[in-house]
């Protein structure tokens, strides 16, 4: 099923949310006022927002340390997340987790992880309980070609196949794992080949390409509502800037292979597409809807600036549940 | 209450179907489907894992966090080490680190110690190593009455419990309640009242202690045995009063003495003002020999920790002051 013209312009919205939070989450990383360390997603913004174009809000996605924007397309809310970057107490970890950790229960967002492969069991965990359940639910796991190494991803995908788990597992594979080139770490390049070791289907996407990821996403969430267990969907893209936002850090990767790719925007991508299909979007509509989402950027970095710190005592709080 | 006698093993069995049945929600998960649980419950509820203890800790994890009550049984703790990453980096964490959002209650079971000659990878207690990360509840129960309580209660907590289990003790019977009960976490049990010397003991070294207090006895010494029964949250109040009545104690633990439960301990007792100043004696460990278990039945008695080193340890208490 395409996407319809309201869902593109949705779609086009959470990836310039997601392009412009980050770019502000950058700029004050560097100013000091966001703590520790900061990946950015800009570049993969398809990945994310087309797979949860294709969720319910009950369905649940589990994240990796690049979480800014699966946290966003899931339907995080904005100031909540900028409170957590600014290590404040409306953050949605009181300010006990940061840019790595966070989660959004409420809206099936079962958390960022600092852990390479950390996410890939507890989100198949999610999904034997939407099976246990019989609620329709699906789970999702988003991580990395990095990750697509661990051993945690041979022992959930062969388990989520045998259990027919309702599951999607999108490998983001932008060929680099901090300054690793998957050519150096990867004996087949392309990760979904492995899913028929497993008896489950395996994609290759253009993970540039929005509307690509949701078909092939809605295709998959289909398949495991209807109880015929996971997809595997590896979505190619690439990430515009370094490993993670910190100052002076070594970025190897060649300046050509960055300029490819930042030539192949998924958003503008996005934006040509819809000018195609539909003639009547304008560059001036791109550029209202950009302002919005300035706004809304500019308003979370203020409700961050007004939420008062954690007392330090507070870091005595939440280590057990009643 | 109506009484009958049955085995450590079975009293964990009983707390398991008991719990199952009363909630819906918990699930078993493990390399091994136990048939029993398999026929009343049902395949889907009562999962026969692959043999991958990362993946069904951190899937146990993702269920919890999204509704369900997940029992793990890992088997031998060995077996737990190629999870580590799920039990330390995650599970121990994941509520604080998300901000107490959500809760994620699991019993993760496994058997500890050893005796049994299955040399240095299957003889392992390593509790302590968990008491060291702040997220976990840690049971150790001694007695098939405290096996089914501890393990009903740390079913019904709304966190990580890990469940250390003797397999000295496996076989050992005693009374059990018809009725349900449960023992609450963090309260230890004086198993034996004595008014001397003060033995608190763990898991196995509950009965040598006992043993060992009625040999004692004979001597004209009276001897307290004291069992933590959970080492997080860990009963100070009830040691230390003990060791404020008696001034004088033995910590007896199969596992080694170094970071051990023994160290924390004995560190518990003497950082207390009133616990230290009520001290007649230097506290004394009876622990295993700090080394691997070896296999053979002469080496692997001589490092584990009995009756006869426990009598050893008093008496040496008793002669210091
Ligand atoms: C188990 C583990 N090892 C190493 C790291 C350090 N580390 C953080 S991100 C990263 C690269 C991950 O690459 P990939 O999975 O491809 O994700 P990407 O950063 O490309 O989105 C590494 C090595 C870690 N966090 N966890
Ligand atoms: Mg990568």
């Amino acid at each position: 099923m395409p996407a319809s013209p309201e869902l593109q312009r949705e779609m086009l919205r959470q990836m310039q949310t997601i392009r412009r939070f980050e770019e502000r989450a950058s700029d004050d990383y560097q100013n000091g006022a966001i703590y520790g360390v900061v990946h950015c997603y800009i570049g993969e913004e398809a990945v994310a927002v087309g797979v949860c174009s294709a969720l319910n809000i009950d369905d649940q996605i589990i994240s990796n340390h690049r979480g800014h924007g699966h946290c966003i397309a899931k339907g995080a809310d904005l100031n909540r997340m900028m409170a957590e970057l600014y290590g404040r107490e409306d953050g949605y970890c009181k300010g006990k987790g940061g840019s790595m950790h966070i989660a959004d229960f409420s809206i099936g967002m079962l958390g960022a992880n600092g852990i390479v492969g950390g996410g890939l069991s507890i989100v198949t965990g999610a999904g034997l309980a939407a099976q246990l359940e019989g609620k329709d639910r699906v789970a999702v796991c988003f991580f990395g070609d990095g990750a697509s190494n661990a051993g945690s991803f041979h022992e959930s995908l062969n388990i989520a196949a045998r259990w027919k788990l309702p599951m999607l597992y999108v490998c983001e594979h932008n060929s680099w794992a901090a300054s690793t080139s998957s050519k150096m770490t990867h004996a087949a390049d392309d990760v979904a080949g492995r899913a028929a070791g497993y008896g489950m289907p395996g994609v290759v996407v253009d993970g540039n390409d929005v509307l690509a990821v949701y078909e092939a996403a809605t295709e998959a969430v289909a398949r495991a509502r209807a109880g015929e267990g996971p997809t595997l969907i590896e979505c190619k893209t690439y990430r515009w800037r370094a490993h993670t936002e910190r100052p002076g850090a070594a970025d190897p990767r060649p300046a050509e292979e960055i300029a490819a790719w930042m030539a192949r925007d998924p958003i503008k991508h996005l934006v040509d597409d819809l000018k195609q299909q539909q003639g009547q979007y304008s560059d001036a509509e791109f550029q209202a809807l950009d302002d919005q989402v300035l706004a809304a950027v500019n308003a979370s970095v203020a409700f961050a600036e007004a939420s008062p710190f954690p007392a330090p005592e507070a870091a005595l709080d939440d280590v057990f549940a009643d | 209450m109506s009484m009958r006698e049955i085995s450590y093993a079975r009293a964990g069995m009983e707390a398991l179907v008991e719990e199952l049945q009363r909630d819906p929600t918990t699930i078993h998960l493990a390399t091994d489907a136990p048939p029993s649980l398999v026929e009343e419950f049902g395949a889907a509820r009562i999962r026969a894992t692959p043999i991958t203890e990362n993946a069904f800790s951190g899937i146990a994890i993702g269920a919890a966090g999204s509704g369900l009550r997940p029992i793990v049984n890992w088997s031998m703790v060995t077996f737990c080490f190629v999870a580590m990453d799920q039990i330390v980096n995650q599970a121990s964490k994941i509520h604080y680190m998300f901000g107490g959002q959500q809760t994620f209650p699991i019993v993760f079971r496994s058997s500890v110690g050893g005796g049994t000659s299955l040399a240095a990878q299957h003889s392992q207690s390593p509790y302590s190593m968990f008491m060291n990360l702040a997220g976990l509840k840690l049971i150790l129960p001694s007695t098939p009455y405290d096996m089914k309580g501890l393990l009903k209660s740390a079913i019904r907590d709304n966190n990580p419990v890990l469940s250390f289990e003797s397999t000295r003790l496996m076989g050992f019977k005693g009374e059990v309640p018809e009725d349900d009960y449960t023992v609450p976490l963090g309260v230890a049990d004086v198993k034996r009242t004595g008014s001397d010397i003060t033995v608190i003991a763990l898991a196995w070294l509950v009965h040598e202690a006992l043993a060992a207090a009625e040999e004692m006895a004979k001597e004209g010494v009276s001897v307290e045995v004291v069992d933590p029964r959970t080492l997080f949250p860990l009963d100070n109040e009830t040691m230390r009063a003990s060791v404020q009545k008696t001034g004088r104690l033995v910590i007896a633990d199969e596992a080694g003495p170094t970071a051990g439960a023994s160290a924390e301990i004995a560190a518990l007792i003497a950082e207390d003002p009133a616990t230290f100043r009520a001290l007649k004696a230097p506290p004394k460990r009876v622990c295993a020999l700090q080394v691997p278990i070896p296999y053979s039945p002469t080496m692997e008695n001589h490092v584990f920790p009995d009756r006869t080193r426990i009598i050893a340890g008093i008496r040496e208490v008793m002669e210091a002051g």
